[in-house]
């Protein structure tokens, strides 16, 4: 398991819940070690373990906290880093679901070793989509509804998201485009305000 | 050469510039009016760009020699954003001049304020960006990554009891044994070894073979003493043996003449023979066991007796108050 994922897990839950909650489903989990370093591999039953954890120390179902991974990646001031990164991918909303079939392939020109699930976008007219997120990764589908909805926000569209549920193999994640210029949305700027100075 | 209707250029080449026989511009892409400052239309080119590859051009002659090679280009005013380009006539004398940012990009951006819009779909700028943002991240990851490593490793180090070089114990593992002698109360002897000129192989035949030599040492001294006596590199060519519950004279005075026998023979790195030798300062508690430090302090005199009366040789410190009687000495 990537420890890039794991690691997201582990700030989504200290941004959001606090260190405490954290240190506890470590012990839940029975982690031998405290945090997840970004850029190592770690076994792969820590994720089941990590989860199952967090759904008993947050009283929630992995469902729901998979959707608030989702949502905290584009909306946390803490990874504001990917919400660029996946704002590269289109102007609008729109430009932005049809670039979702190159998400993965876009995550490993960037981490090598880092595989997501396959996606492919159909787009059925209309301004309905549907989003078929493949396996490989449990819960990834509803990370996936927390990303868009958070990303529709974010370029200001109003959609409604639904899935047909399941969470291992693959999952169907239906998109409907009430308005693509809905709010204001907001600001992104080719140019990265910190680093990347080239000189 | 039939005219393309402006539309199309500006929306494939939104860095464009159509010239006049002449050398003025007729008409330039949407972008480049976001990177000059006056209007680029009915300015001569070479007036706006400074062309200084393949070659400097000074006249509209010389650039339209440049047809169809990569020349490099840069403004004369604001910025001076490099670029690249490529001229092909059109035909009546005049030229249509299409350029890049090249690797450039990022300052680019940055400078002019672009979005996506600036650049042609098909353009792999946006891909370029996004790539060196993502880079940018993840080496910012591995390098704190490193960095948090790093520190691991030393605090490990400074737990270590084990002298990576050779192998022995280390000076913490040395002062861990004599506090737990100290509580012990068991009699006990120390001996000090010191190399003899170590430095000069160090000196004349490189680190590499000093190491190799302090190594050899060590299997020495392993091989040596029994095998529940402590073996330390206290530092550099100094060594430690504890030997717990021994303190027979002549027991002590065997092992100390094989060391320094075994030290003696010669050993070769690299086609080099490297001799050295060996000093010992032995002391041993007698009857009462004091404080390990004294001991320690003994053996240390010991040993510069040893090397004050010619190196190559043991001492034992005898505890006679005075005079030359003070060490004791041991034929070698």
């Amino acid at each position: 398991m990537h420890g890039l994922i794991l690691r997201t897990f582990q700030v989504f839950i200290e941004d959001t819940y606090g260190p405490m909650t954290w240190a506890e489903i470590v012990v839940g989990a029975g982690l031998d070690v405290p945090a997840f370093e970004p850029m190592l591999n770690y076994p792969p039953e820590t994720y089941s373990a990590l989860i199952g954890a967090s759904e008993l120390g947050l009283g929630k179902p992995a469902e729901a906290i998979w959707e608030d991974v989702g949502t905290y990646l584009v909306s946390h001031p803490n990874s504001e880093g990917l919400r660029r990164l996946l704002r590269f991918g289109g102007v609008d909303f729109i430009e932005f679901l049809h670039s979702l079939d190159d998400l993965p392939d876009r995550t490993r020109l960037a981490v090598a070793d880092l595989v997501l699930p396959e996606l492919e976008l159909t787009d059925s007219g209309n301004l309905q989509f549907s989003l078929r997120v493949g396996d490989g990764l449990p819960g990834f589908g509803y990370v996936m509804i927390g990303v868009l909805r958070a990303m529709a926000d974010d370029y200001g569209a109003l959609a409604l998201l639904d899935t047909e549920g399941g969470h291992r193999g693959e999952q169907i994640l239906m998109i409907t485009v009430i308005e693509t210029s809905y709010a204001e949305g907001r600001e992104f700027e080719l140019a990265a305000n910190t680093g990347g100075s080239e000189g | 050469m039939s005219r393309l209707p402006e539309e199309i250029l500006h929306l494939l080449c939104p860095l464009h510039l159509l010239l006049e026989p002449t050398g003025h511009i007729r008409q330039a892409g949407p972008t480049l009016h976001k990177i000059s400052r006056e209007p680029m239309e009915g300015a001569r080119f070479l007036e706006i760009f400074e062309v200084f590859r393949p070659r400097a051009v000074t006249s509209m002659e010389q650039l339209l020699q440049t047809e169809g090679r990569k020349i490099r280009l840069r403004l004369r005013s604001g910025v001076r954003t490099p670029l690249y380009g490529v001229l092909v006539s059109d035909g009546q004398g005049g030229a249509i001049i299409n350029l890049s940012f090249g690797i450039h990009v990022l300052s680019a951006v940055r400078d002019y304020a672009l979005t996506s819009s600036d650049f042609a779909p098909t353009d792999l700028a946006i891909e370029m960006l996004y790539l060196v943002e993502a880079k940018s991240a993840a080496m910012d990851a591995s390098r704190s990554l490193n960095t948090r490593l790093q520190g691991a490793m030393v605090e490990a180090e400074e737990r270590a009891f084990t002298d990576t070089l050779t192998g022995l114990s280390n000076r913490r593992a040395l002062d861990a044994l004599l506090e737990r002698l100290k509580r012990s109360g068991d009699p006990f002897s120390l001996m000090h070894i010191d190399l003899d000129h170590f430095k000069q192989v160090n000196d004349t035949l490189g680190h590499a073979a000093g190491d190799h030599v302090l190594r050899h040492v060590a299997k020495v001294m392993t091989d040596v003493v029994r095998q529940d006596d402590i073996a330390v590199r206290v530092g550099g060519d100094e060594f430690m043996i504890v030997f717990g519950k021994l303190v027979l004279p002549n027991r002590l005075s065997e092992i100390a003449e094989r060391l320094i026998r075994r030290i003696e023979e010669p050993v070769i790195y690299g086609g080099q023979t490297c001799e050295i030798s060996a000093s010992i300062g032995i002391a041993v508690t007698e009857g009462r066991v004091g404080d390990p430090a004294e001991l320690v302090e003994q053996a240390d005199m010991a040993l510069y007796a040893s090397k004050r009366a010619g190196r190559a040789q043991y001492r034992f410190f005898a505890d006679a108050p005075g005079g030359d009687n003070s060490v004791q000495q041991a034929s070698k």
